[in-house]
């Protein structure tokens, strides 16, 4: 009896006590100490504007911010902005074509100086100025003009009307930055300005004390952050470089640090860290897709400079039936647990997120079916030969199936040829260097965009959670060629008048639900086409020590993005 | 001396020209684009863009020309504006700029420098330190124990990447061992440790522990090797005999006739290994993440940082074509016997 009561006394204590220390963590600013945050691939500039890397954009969102990004949800939040303009608040104009946000008062940069409309309109100038290279530019597409209204407000106005005008100032790809610091930065001097690019002035939770390129960057709390109880962490090391290996070990085996982004490794690795029970695997989906593409043109070297071009479709793929069997014949829920484990789960999709825009009409995928894939190849015509490979009419099903140097991709590859095999589908494999495949140097054949070879396999997703931009990859006028510098999305050359018709429709669709179904129905439209065969949807994994607090892991925008309330478990 | 020392330097401007060239070469005609690293989500006008403004789409040999410009001109007059009062303008002699970070390549690499000579320089130094008494003893007591465990370290040493014994440091010392043990290492190293008081003193220590052995075994196995083979030759040699034969003692011949003698072709291999260790160690450095010129170097290619790589690799060919140099005349000052002129 005593005993007990003794234990429920110690649990009372200490569930009081452990209370108090959560309180304690956030009453006060900079009370918790040290944050240590570990990228495997270091930063190498904390302007998002110059560098459209993941790891840059990550880590400067600790310091720079947008007027409102997205939450874990995927819901758009202000965040310097008062609220988040929509046509039935007024803020979104109703013809679509203009927005209005206003900043929350009493603004001010880490210097002291107060945040102003002038700095949002500069942060446009700065990104869309010639000669700059920005990398953002997408997102201030179309806008024709920003201007002040008022004293904190400012009005962006778009050339066509936009049923999605989020694009500006939103999200970690488009932050306010200080106009003073970066004044003489506009255009061609953008290269110059080492110590703005190093050292933005922000609105952050925490100011750089110190920016050592490619390798650790100190940052300390923001002395005028707008809410005084934050950031409870007064010092943050931010260590970049290493591999995905050495980050999870030092979060999850030697404790050394606090956070480990992107923890791209096999499954098994990953449950082996996470039982020396120092830190947890967080993951999150957004819509990265494994996919596999599907040529519709001859990509023959016979053909030359017409290889790869709408003149000449492709041999075989063009039926229907082949490219059906080919999907039919893939067991993706075994290449997702041997490829991604928890940081991936089977899709049929090529737009899996969000919810709204998630079709289920394709979840026929999800079972593997050689035997149906067998029968819809011997109905087209198809004939098993003396080799093993059908054929029909003198063509043979036999492909190049190419994809970057990666690992994973590589034993994806195997098992797909070993499944292909199987229906009588013969495949030659090709790996390319990524930095080539995916480099678009209009000199190599071996290009994504080139596509000189039947199947090609890689992953892409959308920034955000508009899908418009996505969907409107697949138009026949994506289609990358030699007339347009083989540039473009629409990398299978799909072409159908009655998609190009929805793409047309979707951009003068304001309402949510429309543009939801609109979505859904082009996605079913492509799957069902079998010219994409979607694989796996690749989610985010990063690891967290179990002594930190307050993170919620985010695949819509910065997984730092709310840094500000992360805290110590004591 | 003077004048084969200046002949020689001479020389060496056309050959580090045609190796900078070469280069280039090399890296203009490889595939590689340095947008290629960025988000699928970037669309292809933007990537154009970024191109025009890093200077990509110029003709090579501009890019040649610029490249060499900026390295051999602008570069020393930024770092000399103060010695010799230049008015230095940053618009009109821009400074060579990296690709990945938009700053001047040089002041990543000043800043990277110290963390590559305090580690892979130690493990050298280290290294050196303890191969030279293991070759003179292995060769004296030639087929002894201690020769054999010596050859058998060697081996171990020469043949045992360090990515492997690297890793098994760290489980060891970092992993399996608590943190709060005094025998706990740390597994990353910390860049910005600044050494002010006998603590961080220790730390640095401690964080130095593992990279340096791991890159000191592997030098020590190279070094001791060539010490020993030398030692041996010359222990045969008529000199060694006529100096015992005058009464001279064990120690006498050995560490002051022999170990002379012997030392001369070992030193010429210590200093062709010194560009080596400006070169970093790219693999121990990426294991321990300790961020120094090899890691800078790995990234760059990765990135297609043109810029870098070129900067970083012709640093490195200045430094091997000036060693090569410092390791004739030594040769020179050490064996009467060779004179150049």
């Amino acid at each position: 009896m005593r005993t007990l009561k003794t234990i429920l006394l110690a649990t009372a204590a200490s569930a009081v006590a452990l209370t108090g220390a959560w309180a304690d963590g956030h009453s006060k600013r900079g009370k918790d100490g040290e944050l240590k945050i570990i990228y495997w691939q270091a930063p190498s500039i904390l302007n998002p504007y110059l560098s459209g890397g993941t790891k840059d954009l990550e880590a400067s969102s600790l310091v720079i911010e947008p007027l409102a990004r997205y939450n874990e949800t995927g819901a758009i939040v202000p965040w310097l902005a008062e609220s988040v303009p929509t046509v039935e608040n007024g803020g979104v104009s109703a013809d679509l074509k203009s927005i209005t946000w206003k900043l929350k008062s009493g603004l001010k940069w880490s210097n002291g100086e107060a945040v102003t409309p002038e700095d949002v309109i500069f942060s446009w100038k700065y990104c869309t100025t010639e000669g700059g290279g920005c990398a953002q530019v997408e997102k201030y597409k179309d806008v024709t003009s920003v201007e002040k209204i008022g004293d904190l407000t400012v009005k962006v106005t778009f050339g066509v009307a936009k049923p999605f005008p989020y694009g500006p100032f939103v999200g970690a790809q488009a932050p306010i930055i200080n106009a003073k610091q970066f004044e003489g930065c506009l255009g061609a001097k953008a290269q110059e300005c080492t110590t703005a690019n190093f050292n933005p002035i922000g609105t952050g939770p925490f100011v750089v004390d110190n920016f050592k390129p490619n390798d650790v960057i100190q940052l300390s709390a923001n002395p005028n952050y707008r809410d005084p109880n934050k950031p409870a962490f007064a010092k943050v090391t931010f260590k970049g470089g290493g591999s995905a290996t050495d980050a999870g070990r030092a979060v999850m085996e030697t404790g050394e640090f606090d956070y480990a982004w992107n923890m791209q490794l096999a499954p098994d690795v990953l449950a082996k860290m996470a039982a020396a029970g120092k830190g947890t695997i967080e993951s999150g989906f957004g819509t990265l897709v494994e996919r596999i593409m599907v040529n519709q043109t001859n990509p023959s070297s016979a053909l030359g400079e017409e290889r790869g071009t709408a003149k000449h479709p492709h041999p075989f793929l063009t039926d229907i039936a082949v490219r059906k069997a080919l999907s039919m014949a893939i067991d993706r829920a075994l290449l997702t647990e041997i490829g991604y484990g928890k940081a991936g789960r089977p899709t049929c999709n090529v737009l899996p997120a969000p919810t709204i825009y998630a079709s289920t009409a394709n979840d026929g995928c999800m079972k593997q079916d050689i035997a149906g894939a067998k029968k819809v190849l011997d109905d087209a015509g198809w004939k098993v030969g003396g080799d093993g490979v059908r054929a029909k009419d003198g063509v043979k099903l036999s492909m190049v199936y190419q994809t970057s140097t990666n690992a994973v991709r590589q034993d994806f590859q195997a098992l797909i040829k070993q499944w292909w095999k199987e229906i009588g589908v013969e495949s030659e494999l090709r790996n390319i260097d990524a930095s080539v495949f995916f480099g678009g140097n209009v000199s190599s054949p071996d290009t994504f965009q080139k596509f000189f070879a039947d199947v090609e396999m890689y992953a892409n997703n959308f920034d955000g959670t508009d899908p418009e931009a996505y969907m409107s990859n697949w138009g026949c006028s994506q289609a990358p060629s030699p007339a347009n510098q083989w540039q473009g999305n629409n990398m299978q050359r799909y072409c159908s008048k009655e998609y190009d018709a929805m793409i047309a429709k979707y951009s003068t669709t304001g309402d949510l639900n429309e543009r939801a179904a609109l979505a859904k129905a082009m996605n079913d439209m492509l799957m069902q086409s079998y010219t994409i065969i979607p694989l796996v949807d690749r989610g985010r994994v990063s690891a967290r020590s179990n002594k930190l607090g307050g993170t919620v892991m985010n695949t819509w925008d910065s997984e730092l993005w709310n840094a500000a309330d992360w805290f110590r478990i004591k | 001396m003077l004048n084969y020392t200046i002949r020689r330097l001479l020389l060496a401007i056309p050959t580090l020209l045609f190796i900078s060239l070469i280069i280039f070469l090399i890296i203009a005609l490889s595939p590689g684009d340095p947008t290629a690293s960025l988000p699928l989500s970037v669309p292809a006008e933007v990537r154009e863009q970024i191109r025009e403004a890093l200077g990509f789409n110029e003709p090579i040999y501009i890019r040649y020309l610029l490249w060499l410009k900026t390295f051999v001109i602008n570069e020393p007059m930024y770092y000399l504006q103060d010695v010799f009062g230049w008015e230095y303008d940053k618009s009109i002699n821009p400074r060579v700029i990296s690709w990945q970070t938009r700053s001047p390549v040089m002041d990543t690499i000043v800043q990277r420098v110290p963390q590559t000579l305090w580690v892979v320089g130690m493990s050298y130094v280290v290294g050196i330190l303890i191969a030279v008494p293991i070759g003179i003893i292995s060769a004296y007591k030639q087929y002894s124990i201690f020769d054999q465990i010596g050859t058998f370290i060697s081996m171990v040493g020469f043949s045992v990447p360090t990515f492997f014994t690297g890793v098994l440091l760290i489980v060891v010392f970092s992993v399996m061992i608590p943190n709060d043990s005094f025998f706990w290492l740390p597994s990353i190293y910390d860049t910005t440790l600044v050494v002010e008081d006998w603590d961080s003193f220790w730390k640095q220590v401690r964080q130095m522990i593992m990279p340096v052995f791991v890159l000191s075994l592997f030098n020590a196995a190279q070094i001791s090797r060539y010490m020993r083979a030398s030692v041996l030759d010359n222990l045969r040699q008529d000199y060694v005999r006529t100096a015992r034969s005058k009464g001279l003692s064990e120690k006498i011949v050995v560490l002051v006739h022999v170990l002379r003698n012997s030392l001369i072709p070992v030193i010429t291999v210590i200093a062709l290994g010194v560009p080596q260790v400006f070169g970093g160690a790219i693999i121990t450095e990426q294991v321990f993440k300790v961020n120094g010129l090899g890691q800078l170097l790995i990234l760059a290619i990765q990135d297609g940082d043109a810029p870098t790589v070129q900067t970083l690799t012709f640093i490195f060919a200045v430094l091997i074509v000036l060693f090569n140099l410092v390791a004739d005349v030594l040769y020179g000052i050490m064996d009467p016997r060779i004179r150049y002129d």
